[in-house]
């Protein structure tokens, strides 16, 4: 229980690993943004290649990104079999009773296809992959920062990320402390109906919220002691400054952009409907 | 003479205790005056509830005492005119070091967390550097910088822990049973780098224990029993008292208590010790090999 990984953080060197988490947070709004802006089959060709680059930028095994894709695995057929089925076009490639497939409706399957996948491989490669949750908060509370002009307390949620994230394993461990402790006194977790089931986890839900509580009051008594007083006047030891090469990837995804969107004026193809 | 360090006069704190019955007050420390000098290593002992954890708190103003004084550097600490600029600059000067280790670090890396106490002070960034790493390496932990602290043990977790005080750069800094939750080894990592500290930074240690043994290490001993301070000095005049020691619920370190049994069953063993080594040397000589 103790070697937990927290969320999908993938450790490698990579140019993606290296980069300032806040310049990628941008660059996974922006590339949202551009998964949208595709409209036929060359755009959303480009599309297709740039998240493979990524992959390959990032250096994450295909298996790892594939067994991230499997949660929407049915969310993807589903949407495909619709998109196949009731599409309505000009090149009828079957017809049989009332089922009519044209191949327009194919595209749109494979459009969607290829949109829903890049949407969770560009923000895995850019975000969850390859930046540790810890760097994600940090860069969250500067990207957010200006919103401190119009009172959102910014730091005190980046210090309940922060905070949470550190106490993550502490309680996993405790839990599995109070169930081995509540199991050596004859409770029994894994017989019974669900009702029964539920039942039995009282007795450990219990215990670890008051030893929660107490954590939190020890906690605040420590903070307290190392002098925090909050957000205000506090200095950082890592502080980023955004370098010039910083920005290639920022130019290179506003390049990316306005090639999909000539690409769906220019180029001629299958267009979304 | 030379003004104290930390001053306390008859400082009191009494708090409502509820038995199930009525709300009583309790007094957790009842008028205890108490005077430590700078740079000195004093141990203050006591049993399970006996007010010594209390007394501590109000040290670091985390509680307010009921009644009397306390002064710091010649500073009235209880001054109701405290400000928060005050209080802080106090804490800065008097760090806390707490008993269980997972409650007190706040980060997830081990170099950020000790980065914690100057960052809130304001220190520039290429200063907080220089000093997490001084931190570190005072505490024996610089390759652990940049480890995850659930990963490491109790006892290099509470050094962890005494780095990030250690960085804010007290002239003091109080252990509140910081070695009770650790296992043997632990208690020795962090009982030597607490005396490197007194001993090469003269920082002045105010070391709450149950630990007999530890408690010998210090210059001073002073027992609190019930919220009053029944005994207070040198180690070895402290533990000679081994009786009174035991009424309150206190024993005296195995040592002690040997040569103790020795001179009353007839040993010609004469004179006081608290640590092994000569308490092996006087066995020796009485033995007259």
């Amino acid at each position: 229980m103790k070697n937990i990984a927290f969320g999908q953080y993938y450790p490698a060197r990579s140019p993606l690993h290296r980069l300032d988490p806040r310049v990628k947070i941008i660059l996974t709004i922006l590339y949202i943004v551009c998964s949208f802006l595709c409209k036929n089959v060359w755009s959303f060709a480009l599309l297709a290649i740039s998240s493979i680059m990524l992959i390959i930028l990032g250096r994450v095994p295909f298996k790892i990104i594939l067994g991230g894709l499997r949660p929407v695995l049915i969310v993807l057929i589903f949407t495909s079999i619709i998109n196949v089925f009731w599409t309505k076009g000009e090149i009828l490639l079957l017809e049989w009773r009332f089922i009519h497939i044209y191949l327009e409706g194919i595209f749109s399957a494979i459009f969607i296809i290829v949109r829903i996948s890049s949407l969770i491989i560009g923000t895995g490669m850019l975000l969850t992959y390859t930046t540790t949750p810890i760097a994600l908060t940090d860069a969250l509370e500067d990207v957010l920062s200006p919103l401190k002009k119009v009172k959102v307390p910014v730091h005190d949620f980046a210090m309940m990320m922060t905070i949470a994230l550190r106490f993550i394993p502490t309680l996993v461990e405790e839990t599995d402390k109070i169930m081995t402790a509540q199991k050596a006194r004859g409770a029994d977790f894994s017989n019974g109906n669900i009702i029964d089931r539920v039942k039995a986890l009282i007795p450990i839900i219990i215990p670890l919220f008051v030893s929660a509580f107490s954590r939190a009051g020890d906690l605040a008594t420590a903070m307290e002691c190392r002098c925090y007083q909050g957000g205000e006047g506090r200095t950082r030891l890592h502080v980023r400054h955004m370098r010039f090469k910083d920005f290639i990837p920022l130019v290179l995804i506003v390049v990316f952009g306005t090639g999909l969107v000539l690409l769906n004026i220019f180029a001629p193809g299958f267009t979304m409907s | 003479m030379e003004e104290a360090f930390i001053k306390i006069e008859n400082v009191s704190y009494m708090y409502e205790e509820n038995d199930g019955f009525a709300k009583i007050d309790r007094y957790a420390v009842k008028n205890v005056s108490l005077e430590i000098k700078e740079g000195e290593f004093v141990a203050v002992l006591g049993h399970n509830g006996s007010g010594k954890s209390t007394l501590a708190k109000l040290i670091n103003m985390i509680y307010t005492p009921t009644s009397g004084k306390i002064y710091i550097k010649g500073r009235d600490i209880t001054d109701e005119n405290m400000s928060d600029e005050d209080i802080m600059g106090l804490r800065k000067t008097v760090g806390m070091v707490f008993q269980n280790p997972d409650n007190q670090l706040v980060a997830t890396i081990v170099e950020d967390d000790v980065a914690f106490g100057p960052e809130n002070l304001g220190i520039p960034s290429e200063e907080i550097r220089k000093r997490v790493d001084d931190a570190l390496a005072d505490v024996g932990m610089t390759k652990y910088a940049n480890h995850e602290p659930h990963r490491l043990s109790g006892g290099q977790k509470q050094r962890i822990a005494i780095a990030g005080i250690i960085a804010m750069l007290p002239e003091c800094i109080i252990f509140d049973e910081s070695t009770a939750m650790l296992d043997p080894v632990g208690r020795k990592e962090v009982m030597e780098s607490i005396i490197k500290l007194n001993r090469e930074k003269n920082i002045t240690v105010l070391m709450i224990t149950h630990y007999m043994e530890e408690a010998a290490l210090a210059d001073r001993v002073v027992v609190i029993d019930d919220g009053r301070i029944i005994s207070d000095g040198k180690p070895i005049e402290v533990f000679k008292k081994e009786k009174e020691l035991r009424d309150c619920g206190l024993s005296v370190p195995q040592c002690t208590e040997l040569v103790h049994c020795l001179s009353e069953n007839g040993f010609d063993i004469k004179g006081e010790c608290v640590d092994v080594v000569s308490c092996a040397n006087m066995i020796f000589e009485a033995l007259n090999l």
